[in-house]
């Protein structure tokens, strides 16, 4: 049930706009199995400050809107008496968003997800236990993620904060291919493919265009990190432009219904997720010490200049190190949109916890930054027994800066990196 | 398109009191960034502190004035807590540190835990009665030229606003020109050779922290007050990246930069929107092509843009010196 409150969280994202009136709306859909179904006739109010502000019903199409007269906080409640028979809040808790921000000239999405109506009774070990393979999950997509960044970082001594949209390159990639309406609409296994792909290019095409020339201009790294945090704030907004702003779901396996594992209720797409990223995972690790290439991407991590004499093709390896992390990070992106939603700034959102992972691990090991991504994940989802969910982020960001103070090289890294 | 109105509306902007808070701010971030050559990427962080600190105390009995000293010296603190484990790391450890620092503040700030204090996400609101109650224009009346005007109550935000700015600016030059100041930039220059010279580099970088850190903190108050208005979601991450395209603009390290800076970046910000609004509702294949809420983002795809290729063709920014502006190899 988590991953249903995690859907309900994202939708509140705001979008900056500029002309139009202000106003609370959305979409209406009730989930049921794979399909979603368009809810009609439910009665929704908006309200501020106790004082009913105007209400409206869902059209057809499960649509409605409800004009607010400026920006403001706003309540926003669904009236379950007008839910069809046999349909319910996902949530059954939630039939009242209180916190709805509208900023000045916002056309507000909410979202209440419909399903059938169910009750929640949990006991500490389901709950415990839900929240660690949630955690497995997170920390999965995290250490995807966090390797590609932390092995150009070896190779290049860049951070690059523009990690983050290839990440969001990736799943959006795959959005298209798989459910955008002039895409080919191919199921999201198939998509996944060209997503990587493009992933894997754009990672190439980033230094070839941008960090190779900057080298050979003997840019200092500082001065390149301000670059790649400008490329990634230009990237971002661009994605913002041509794919919206609201979060969207891949159809394929949306509303998957929870299996019995040990008498923990989990989504057999978590448990996909974690499968394939630890095999992917093991993968890189036996391409970083077995293959040719991967050998000498380490030997140019531990001394470029040693490994260019010794007759290292360096830009080479440097070129292979970023296609490898921009496919990384595309399918860490594809399992992100799978297991939560697909948005514009969905890697910025993981990014922080990215540069946690790789920290924790230590900058620059590629082994670390798949230990740290799995701590850091389990320790993020675990801490919402002790903190509110909307903190968990917070609890992340807090281990790196713990991190720093007692062990600032990583569990895994040398001393003299941190210099 | 109706170019008067567009020109208008980007010079209000311009000489706005939002402008006058990023130029304070951005003084600020000049003094950590350009002057000692300290990575801080959390700079909206002192921002949101000094602002809170400020409407908190108020909004438990305070004065105003007890609240702008309370919420200088929570930014000095956090400055302090910040510089402590980071300093003595590389750059990019203290980037990454304080852009985590900053979004956790702002994640805790928002959160219901502390909505007792900070009121979560609604934030805190009609604060600075007091300080409109000095305002010597009628908060109504128009001021200015033609169609240039703005009213009583702006006019007051602005004039103590640049105030405040042309102070801080007038205090840094008199920091830079002091024995403190040259430590500080022999520090961005070159570390070990400071250190060899008896300095304590880690205590100086600390303070400089501190004060860029307590200026942003003021730059946050005068926002806040402008609004009579704090809450958490105003100090995203972006807040900080826009500082550095001002500050780089302007000239890193410069006196006037961060002033030139956050002028020039408002112009060009705003006549940049209100063009691509325009064009977006006038022009037909513009229109086609982009929704009004895109139309309004391309604005922030420029501001990335510009961010890179300033610092590859022009680090030192309008006023820099090309040897100043390497802020490399520390």
């Amino acid at each position: 049930m988590f991953w249903l409150a995690a859907i309900a969280i994202v939708a509140l994202s705001p979008i900056a706009s500029i002309a139009a009136g202000e106003s609370i709306g959305g979409r209406l859909l009730q989930t049921a199995g794979d399909e979603k179904i368009p809810t009609a006739g439910v009665t929704i109010i908006v309200s501020q400050d106790g004082t009913e502000i105007g209400s409206g019903e869902s059209d057809a199409e499960g649509s409605w809107e409800i004009p607010v007269p400026g920006a403001g906080v706003y309540e926003v409640v669904l009236d379950t008496a007008t839910l069809p028979d046999g349909v319910g809040l996902t949530n059954p808790d939630a039939t009242e968003l209180s916190d709805v921000n509208v900023r000045e000239g916002q056309a507000k999405k909410v979202i209440f997800p419909l399903g059938e109506g169910t009750t929640s009774s949990v006991s500490t070990y389901e709950r415990v236990g839900a929240l660690f393979v949630s955690g497995l999950k997170l920390g999965a997509i995290i250490a995807l993620c966090a390797v590609g960044l932390s092995l150009v970082y070896g190779v290049t001594g860049l951070v690059n904060f523009a990690h983050a949209e290839m990440v969001t390159l990736g799943a959006v990639t795959a959005y298209f291919f798989h459910a955008s309406p002039v895409g080919p609409q191919w199921s999201l296994l198939v998509a996944s493919i060209p997503a990587i792909l493009v992933g894997a290019g754009f990672g190439a095409l980033q230094e070839t265009a941008i960090w190779r020339p900057l080298r050979a201009r003997h840019m200092g790294l500082v001065s390149m990190m301000v670059v790649s945090i400008g490329l990634s704030f230009a990237i971002r907004h661009l994605i913002l432009i041509v794919f919206g702003g609201e979060p969207r779901a891949y159809p394929d396996f949306a509303g998957q219904p929870p299996i019995e594992i040990l008498g923990i209720s989990v989504v057999p797409k978590n448990l996909v997720t974690i499968g394939v990223a630890l095999l992917v995972l093991a993968g890189v690790g036996l391409f970083l010490q077995k293959s040719r290439a991967g050998t000498a991407m380490r030997a140019v991590s531990d001394d470029a200049d040693l490994a260019e004499s010794s007759g290292i093709d360096v830009n080479r390896i440097i070129l292979i190190t970023w296609s490898l992390a921009g496919g990384l990070a595309a399918l860490g992106g594809i399992f992100f949109g799978l297991n939560e939603a697909v948005q514009w700034d969905m890697g910025f959102s993981l990014l922080l916890l990215i540069f946690a992972a790789v920290v924790l691990g230590g900058l620059g090991t590629a082994y670390g930054a798949m230990v740290g991504g799995f701590v850091v994940g389990v320790i993020v989802e675990m801490s919402t027994l002790f903190v509110p969910n909307e903190l968990k982020t917070a609890v992340g960001l807090i281990v790196l800066i713990l991190m720093l103070l007692i062990r600032p090289q990583g569990l895994f890294g040398t001393k003299e990196r941190i210099g | 398109m109706d170019w008067g109105s567009i020109f208008i509306d980007g010079i209000l902007a311009t000489i706005g009191p939002v402008t006058a808070a990023y130029a304070i701010s951005a003084i600020g971030l000049n003094l950590q960034f350009g002057y000692a050559g300290l990575l801080n990427f959390g700079h909206v962080a002192f921002m949101l502190v000094g602002a809170y600190g400020m409407a908190i105390t108020v909004e438990f009995g305070g004065p105003l004035w007890l609240g702008v000293i309370i919420g200088v010296l929570v930014a000095m603190f956090l400055g302090f807590l910040l510089g402590l484990p980071t300093l003595r790391l590389r750059a990019d450890y203290l980037a990454i540190t304080t852009i985590a620092a900053a979004e956790a503040i702002r994640l805790v700030v928002r959160s219901s835990w502390a909505e007792p204090l900070t009121n979560g996400v609604f934030g805190i609101q009609g604060f600075a009665d007091s300080f409109f109650a000095l305002n010597p224009f009628p908060p109504a009346e128009l001021y200015g030229i033609g169609s240039l005007v703005v009213t009583g109550r702006k006019l007051w935000v602005m004039i103590v606003g640049w105030t405040i700015a042309v102070l801080f600016m007038l205090l840094v030059r008199r920091l830079m020109r002091s024995p403190w100041g040259r430590v500080i930039k022999a520090i961005r220059e070159d570390e070990d050779a400071t250190t060899s010279l008896g300095k304590n580099v880690f205590a100086y970088k600390l303070q400089a922290l501190m004060i860029g850190g307590a200026i942003g903190g003021v730059a946050g108050m005068l926002l806040a007050i402008d609004q009579q208005n704090v809450t958490p979601d105003a100090y995203l991450p972006q807040v900080t990246f826009i500082l550095y395209v001002i500050v780089i603009l302007g000239g890193a390290g410069t006196i006037l930069g961060p002033i030139v800076g956050a002028v020039v970046f408002q112009f060009l910000f705003f006549t940049i929107d209100a063009l691509m609004v325009n064009a977006q509702a006038d022009i037909g294949w513009v229109g086609d092509l982009l929704t009004p809420a895109a139309a309004g983002q391309v604005k922030l795809v420029l501001v990335g843009i510009g961010m890179m290729v300033l610092m590859v063709f022009r680090p030192q920014g309008i006023l820099g010196s090309r040897e100043e502006a390497l802020i490399d190899e520390r």
